[in-house]
């Protein structure tokens, strides 16, 4: 590690993304460059049309299976825990605990570190492995709940509500609304391993996702696609969907939709309401305010970058924590969950 | 705080009647006492402490944490006590929670010193939904969807004991009532009134459709105007006083002037109204007490409240539901006339010959106090409930315009998928000036038809509203049109609902607003 004083110069934030010169490559660009470096599968870091992507063999398969023929000109899988060089740069992916294959891209320059930790997570997913903190000289951090009246509560209680709403509203269906990456599949394993083990019905948008996490291993139990079902099936089953999906007409199909959304947004009760939720779940695959504030104390930086979310309230805490902390307010990001 | 907490979260976000229902029946059959008697005393208003003002919470959570990360926070949240109860740090070993019994009780008994310092001890001990309940509860900010007459019908439908009866004891139980929960739990018989001035339940009536009529016989009902108040129950009794709604709810710190007026041990049964000069004001008028919690000097004279009284149930403590209403009837003329009344009258018998003669009479009133006519029958006690027979309502037919849909708004819970709430307006030259809203009348076909017309025909979108193109002719039916400064067109009407879509109809045959205002009476 290099003395704290001198930040590294050797990652820039530019309106494209974060570009490392001495490799030539982008991490997460927002527009089509020549060679990228691909935290996770989210449509606002991984996009189309980039000439040579290097990310994990799962996210690689997310980007095929959303973007088709134009998920890139050459893919270079790289596994967790490998490392690879790049003009001089040393590349490793290691886990994030966001999504399936959603990694921290640790680069080693000239004795300095610095990661990119994408959209992380601390509290256990069962359909990827779990965070793992690298001592570096930068750590550049989101902060999409960076505001400390988000704690997310345990996720067995959300689970606990959608399961007891079930039994005190049998004739209807509960319609869950999901990103279809990675929250749907997330809200799926938190289900089974509450003993939930009837068939879970799906919008066709959710459908390809599942597809890819069960082609890499992860058990999601019986899934159905809501189409070509009766009204009287789905009386007090799961439908997960979209969260758009509820306001369109889509929705009729469902026996008296119950609506439920699982977002870490749904902490905030005006936000559930304004979007007609009737139960809100929260469950969120990015750290909450604790999880942030911990990981910032494990990975003990150098330095603190911030890319998008709530800034000012992390870079107020990353200062009364005694941590230097800038905001590079990137652009192209948009509110996940 | 355990189960409260959640079943308060859970009605905040219900929509719907139903859920509403099923969250509480859940929730007294599966809670304790006496915490549950502390909750229906919670939702029903009837829980008095002093309270803590948002000032005081504000400044204990700024002892707890950073000014500049709270204010970040609550300018993201919006809602004080719902931020101070997301952000309020966790204490390890604050592991005492709270029950909501204890939480009543200490806020009873605390004084204005050490209020704020019981409340934080709370807020260390329980979990952030627990937390916003409790800072709702102590700031007296409840207010989560439920009417006392909703918490009842819940009750009512939990322990399969008729709502009727619950109301009639109602105002005699004190929280957290054991007693009631002992009873409609079938462990102990029904509490006892005493002398408490209880509400009794009302006796209502059957809307009067057409063909019912060639079987009722004239001389064996009586007739009286059906007035445009509320209903309302005046009671004396042991020298205590109230005026209760029709659900049983107390009105009286709205009307003291009413209150005042009474002195006997009775129970009436009248029409509540604003009166000026003997002439019955708008029922806006009324409303504007109505509205209020209490009535300042200048709100009692500018809108002076009347009882015209239709029924007696008690005198001096004699029971008379089980005379016949002729009987009943001659006792309260006797009643009225044996001292002088002030701010009530008799509502008339009307003679009739013929039901044809009454309709007629019916059809000729168009005084806006009039809603149209009650028909009781001479020989009827006084049963609670909507017995059908003894009693009819007969309402004049409803009013009528073409208006034309501007806005259409997404409804909630079964309808949030449809745009099912509508304003409507008419012409004013070539203008058009909403003018009413409404969300029923139609059928769901109906409803499905005008959500694929309103998605085909918008023009303009603001969060969950779209404006859609001046297109479509709705016939809306309302009771009556008042005078309004809430609105643009200044008009505003009671009961507006779609009677018919027309699909058929040019938008620019619509109603103009001169139509309307002559329907103002
Ligand atoms: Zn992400
Ligand atoms: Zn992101």
């Amino acid at each position: 590690m290099s003395e704290p004083s001198k930040s590294p110069d050797w990652l820039k934030p530019t309106p494209r993304g974060l570009y490392c010169e001495a490799g030539d490559f982008y991490v997460d660009p927002v527009y089509p460059v020549e060679r990228a470096v691909i935290t996770h599968g989210h449509s606002d870091h991984a996009r189309a049309g980039h000439g040579a992507v290097l990310a994990t063999p799962e996210t690689l398969a997310i980007m095929r299976q959303r973007f088709g023929e134009n998920a890139g000109g050459s893919h270079q899988p790289l596994a967790y825990g490998e490392a690879i060089s790049l003009g001089g740069v040393d590349v490793k992916l290691v886990p994030a605990g966001h999504i399936l294959g959603s990694a921290q891209a640790v680069l080693d320059y000239r004795g300095s570190r610095i990661v990119v930790s994408g959209d992380y997570k601390r509290r256990a997913d069962l359909t990827c492995p779990p965070f793992e903190p690298q001592p570096c000289d930068v750590f550049i951090t989101e902060a999409t709940f960076g505001l400390p009246v988000f704690r997310h509560p345990p996720d067995t209680e959300e689970i606990d509500k959608l399961l007891h709403s079930l039994k005190l509203f049998p004739e209807r269906a509960h319609l869950v609304g999901t990103y279809a990456l990675g929250k749907c599949q997330r809200v799926i394993t938190l289900l089974r391993r509450q003993g939930y083990e009837e068939p879970i019905y799906l919008h066709g948008a959710l459908q390809a996702c599942c597809k890819t996490y069960q082609d890499f291993g992860v058990e999601l139990g019986a899934l159905l696609p809501v189409l070509g079902t009766t009204k009287d099936e789905l009386r007090g089953k799961i439908v997960l969907a979209p969260p758009s999906a509820a306001t369109e007409p889509w929705a009729r199909r469902l026996p008296d939709a119950l609506v439920a959304q699982a977002s870490g947004w749904m902490r905030v009760r005006q936000r559930a309401r304004q979007r007609g939720v009737e139960l809100p779940l929260v469950i969120s695959d990015h750290a909450d305010w604790d999880e942030l504030l911990a990981t910032i104390d494990e990975v003990k930086p150098g330095e603190i970058w911030i890319t998008h979310g709530a800034e000012e309230a992390l870079l107020r805490q990353a200062g009364l924590m005694g941590y230097r902390a800038r905001a590079l307010s990137l652009v192209g990001f948009e509110e996940e969950d | 705080m355990k189960r409260f907490a959640p079943l308060l979260d859970a009605l905040v976000f219900m929509p719907s009647r139903l859920g509403k229902l099923r969250l509480l029946r859940e929730y007294f059959a599966t809670t304790p006492d006496p915490d549950r008697g502390w909750a229906l005393a919670a939702l029903t208003g009837e829980l008095s402490f002093s309270g803590v003002k948002s000032t005081q919470i504000r400044k204990l959570v700024q002892d707890r944490v950073d000014p500049q990360l709270f204010e970040l926070s609550y300018d993201f949240v919006g809602d004080l006590a719902e931020t101070v109860a997301l952000i309020w740090p966790q204490k390890p070993g604050a592991n005492y929670q709270p029950t909501l019994s204890d939480v009543v009780d200490g806020m009873a008994s605390a004084t204005r010193a050490n209020a704020a310092a019981l409340i934080t001890g709370w807020l260390d001990a329980l979990d952030a939904t627990e937390r916003w309940a409790l800072l709702k509860l102590a700031t007296g900010a409840l207010r989560v969807g439920v009417s006392a007459r909703l918490a009842k019908t819940a009750l009512a439908e939990w322990s399969n004991v008729p709502i009727e009866q619950i109301e009639g004891i109602w105002h005699g139980l004190q929280p957290p009532y054991a007693d009631l929960f002992a009873w409609l739990e079938g462990r102990a018989p029904q509490p006892e009134r005493g002398n408490l001035p209880t509400f009794t339940p009302l006796m209502l009536a059957q809307p009067l459709e057409d063909e019912d009529i060639p079987k009722l016989d004239p001389a064996a009902y009586r007739a009286e105007w059906k007035w445009d108040g509320i209903r309302v129950q005046l009671v004396g009794r042991g020298g205590e006083r109230r005026l209760y709604s029709r659900s049983g709810d107390d009105l009286g710190a709205a009307f003291p002037d009413l209150l005042a007026a009474l002195h006997d041990d009775v129970v009436l049964d009248g029409e509540l109204l604003v009166m000026r000069d003997g002439d019955i004001a708008p029922f806006n008028d009324l409303q504007q007490r109505l509205n209020r919690k209490t009535a300042t000097p200048k709100l009692i004279t500018d809108y002076p409240a009347w009882v015209r009284l239709y029924d007696i149930l008690e005198e001096k403590g004699e029971d008379l539901r089980g005379l016949s209403f002729d009987e009943r009837r001659g006792r309260l003329d006797r009643w009225y006339q044996a001292a002088p009344r002030p701010q009530m009258d008799l509502s008339p018998l009307l003679p009739f010959g013929s039901w044809d003669e009454l309709s007629q009479m019916r059809d000729g009133a168009r005084e806006r106090s009039i809603e149209g006519l009650m028909l009781k029958r001479g020989d009827s006690t006084y049963v609670t409930g909507r017995p059908k027979g003894p009693w009819f309502k007969w309402k004049r037919d409803a009013l009528t315009v073409d208006t034309v849909l501007m806005y259409a708004q997404r409804g909630h819970g079964k309808r949030s998928s449809f745009y099912s709430d509508y304003t409507f307006g008419v012409w004013r030259d070539q203008e058009l000036v909403p003018v009413g809203k409404a969300y029923f009348g139609f059928t769901d076909e109906e409803l499905r038809q005008l959500d694929k017309w309103i998605r085909d025909h918008t023009v303009d979108r603001f969060g969950p509203v779209r404006s859609v193109a001046p297109l479509l002719v709705l016939e809306v039916a309302f009771d009556s049109i008042n005078r309004s400064t809430r609105h643009k067109s200044g008009l505003a009407m009671r009961f507006p609902r779609i009677h018919r879509i027309r699909w058929d109809k040019p938008a620019a045959e619509a109603d103009q607003l001169p139509t309307l205002e002559k329907l103002v009476s």
